[in-house]
């Protein structure tokens, strides 16, 4: 993106680190610079333990970066950022509440009168094809159906800024594929910026317009940044065997192969 | 297994047990059955206490004592359990103090609290509740503290970033996370009410069904102390039916 325009998040040498039980310090994310434009998508793709979720995190507030800024709509983050949705890896809906009441929780608690919050879930729940579930609670659905119910909870409040961490990750792929195409055609009505954690490559080019690569850790920093000039709209399943995809997935892979191998040989060798 | 051939061998149970009392304390087969009936009681002789108990009514008086002695000590000691409990999990410092004067308090024996909740509370009702909720209260405290605790990550976080304040956060995912565990530990703390309040009766009182069967005892009225038992029984076991009626309202959301 231009580099005047005000950016939906800008990153300024943002790093992260932890402390570690033995009291050393561990370097997840070296200073690191990363601007999303208002209505861009933009995936970060790394291989296992990059730090990139941790990224996410600090861009939603959950984590304090050890150093650097994080600016939202031109604006210094400083707490809770206010204007994100966040789709978590996890299970986050609250199984005590039905379907329903989940997704009305948003509008609810920020003082919608709870008829008006129901009537607005109701139409949610029919867009991420789930109508016929709001009286049932979490536990009675399917993983993928769970994901929807997740995706209408974030979106009924209009969040300026989507902040996704793997959230297909614990689908099968079938069902990835069609979570993929439910993502693009809602966002496509409504173009949001939109911050895609995940560490599968095609999913990744096939969403976004930009992928963004991060190395292995520690002191994990972005080594490649590749716009993705695929034609909207378009179809997850099928974008993979477009020419263009291929290429994209080549030249990205190459990039991303050394760092994988990294990551995995740390592991092993942690883990022996 | 088929759900009416449980039943049925459930009941065979109780019907060879009863047959097999019933012959030891009336016929030779096992010994005197004069001196079977004076240690063990016949069944006869309990039905028809029991029969004359509910015609006559006097036993509704005391069962219903012993129902808000229970009652009284499972409100009390839930609320209590939930208050602390949820104070101990949100402040750390306080739980870290208190600590070993829970354990103290939890690891001492309720039995011997008795004589001073009489002393404290008098003969009537109340030195029963008190001595259930000292039982009901670490039960449900516990549990809430523990529910606290553990309550999702994932879900918590979800919560922030969806706007909730502190207080939204308690009312909608740690109070519900709460509950879900002292709901699953309802049939522990209901029946501890009802041991409490049964103790209570039988070291001192003046009615109840632990009454009746510590003034049976007394006179070495064995017929009473069995049909005291079974009535007591009887009662346990429905108590413990609406708790499961209950719980099935209440934890509808945990069945897949």
């Amino acid at each position: 993106m231009p580099k005047n325009d005000i950016a939906a998040v800008r990153l300024n040498g943002v790093a992260i680190s932890f402390d570690l039980a033995d009291r050393r310090r561990y370097e997840a994310v070296a200073p690191t610079d990363l601007a999303v434009g208002e209505t861009e998508f933009v995936s970060i793709v790394g291989p296992t333990g990059c730090g990139k979720s941790t990224l996410l995190n600090a861009t939603a507030g959950l984590l304090r970066p050890a150093s650097g800024s994080v600016d939202i709509f031109g604006a210094p983050l400083t707490g809770l950022n206010r204007q994100a949705g966040y789709l978590f890896q996890q299970d986050a809906l609250m199984p005590w509440k039905t379907v329903i009441d989940n997704v009305a929780i948003g509008l609810e608690i920020a003082g919608t009168a709870r008829a008006e919050a129901l009537s607005k879930a109701r139409h949610w729940l029919e867009r991420v094809g789930l109508g016929a579930f709001g009286d049932r609670y979490p536990q009675m659905l399917s993983g993928g159906q769970r994901k929807r119910v997740g995706l209408a909870q974030v979106l009924i409040r209009d969040p300026r800024l989507l902040l996704m961490d793997e959230p297909f990750g614990p689908l099968d792929a079938q069902t990835r594929q069609i979570m993929g195409d439910l993502l693009l055609k809602l966002w496509s009505e409504d173009r949001k910026a939109v911050m895609f954690v995940t560490h599968d490559l095609d999913e990744a080019i096939a969403l976004s317009d930009r992928v963004v690569i991060m190395s292995a850790g520690p002191r994990s920093h972005i080594i490649g940044d590749f716009p993705v000039t695929l034609e909207r709209p378009r179809n997850v399943a099928e974008i993979r065997h477009d020419p263009e995809f291929i290429r994209l997935h080549r030249d990205i892979w190459d990039a991303l192969r050394d760092q994988v191998m990294t990551a995995y040989n740390n592991t092993a060798g942690a883990a022996a | 297994m088929n759900r009416s051939l449980l039943v049925l061998l459930q009941i065979l149970v109780a019907v060879v047990v009863v047959a097999l009392w019933h012959l030891a304390s009336a016929t030779t087969l096992f010994g005197n059955p004069k001196t079977i009936a004076f240690f063990f009681a016949n069944p006869v002789g309990v039905a028809q206490r029991i029969w004359t108990w509910f015609s006559s009514g006097s036993i509704w008086y005391h069962l219903g004592i012993t129902l808000a002695e229970s009652a009284l000590a499972f409100l009390i000691g839930s609320l209590g359990g939930v208050v602390f409990g949820f104070w101990f999990a949100r402040k750390p410092l306080v739980a870290a103090v208190f600590d070993p004067y829970v354990k103290a308090a939890n690891a001492l024996p309720r039995v011997v609290l008795a004589p001073i909740f009489a002393l404290w509370f008098g003969l009537g009702i109340w030195s029963k509740v008190a001595l259930g909720v000292t039982l009901v209260f670490f039960i449900v405290f516990f549990n809430v503290y523990q529910g606290v605790k553990e309550v999702s990550q994932p879900v918590l976080n979800n919560g922030r970033m969806l706007g909730m304040s502190e207080r939204q956060l308690l009312r909608h995912i740690y109070l519900p996370s709460a509950l879900s565990w002292v709901f699953s530990s309802l049939h522990t703390s209901v029946g501890f009410a009802v041991v409490g309040a049964v103790v209570g009766e039988y070291l001192g009182s003046a009615a109840g069904l632990g009454y009746l069967i510590h003034q049976a005892e007394g006179v070495f009225d064995v017929v009473g102390v069995f049909a005291g038992m079974f009535v007591l029984m009887a009662f346990v076991l429905l108590v413990d039916g609406l708790v499961t009626l209950v719980e099935r309202r209440l934890l509808a959301w945990r069945a897949s």
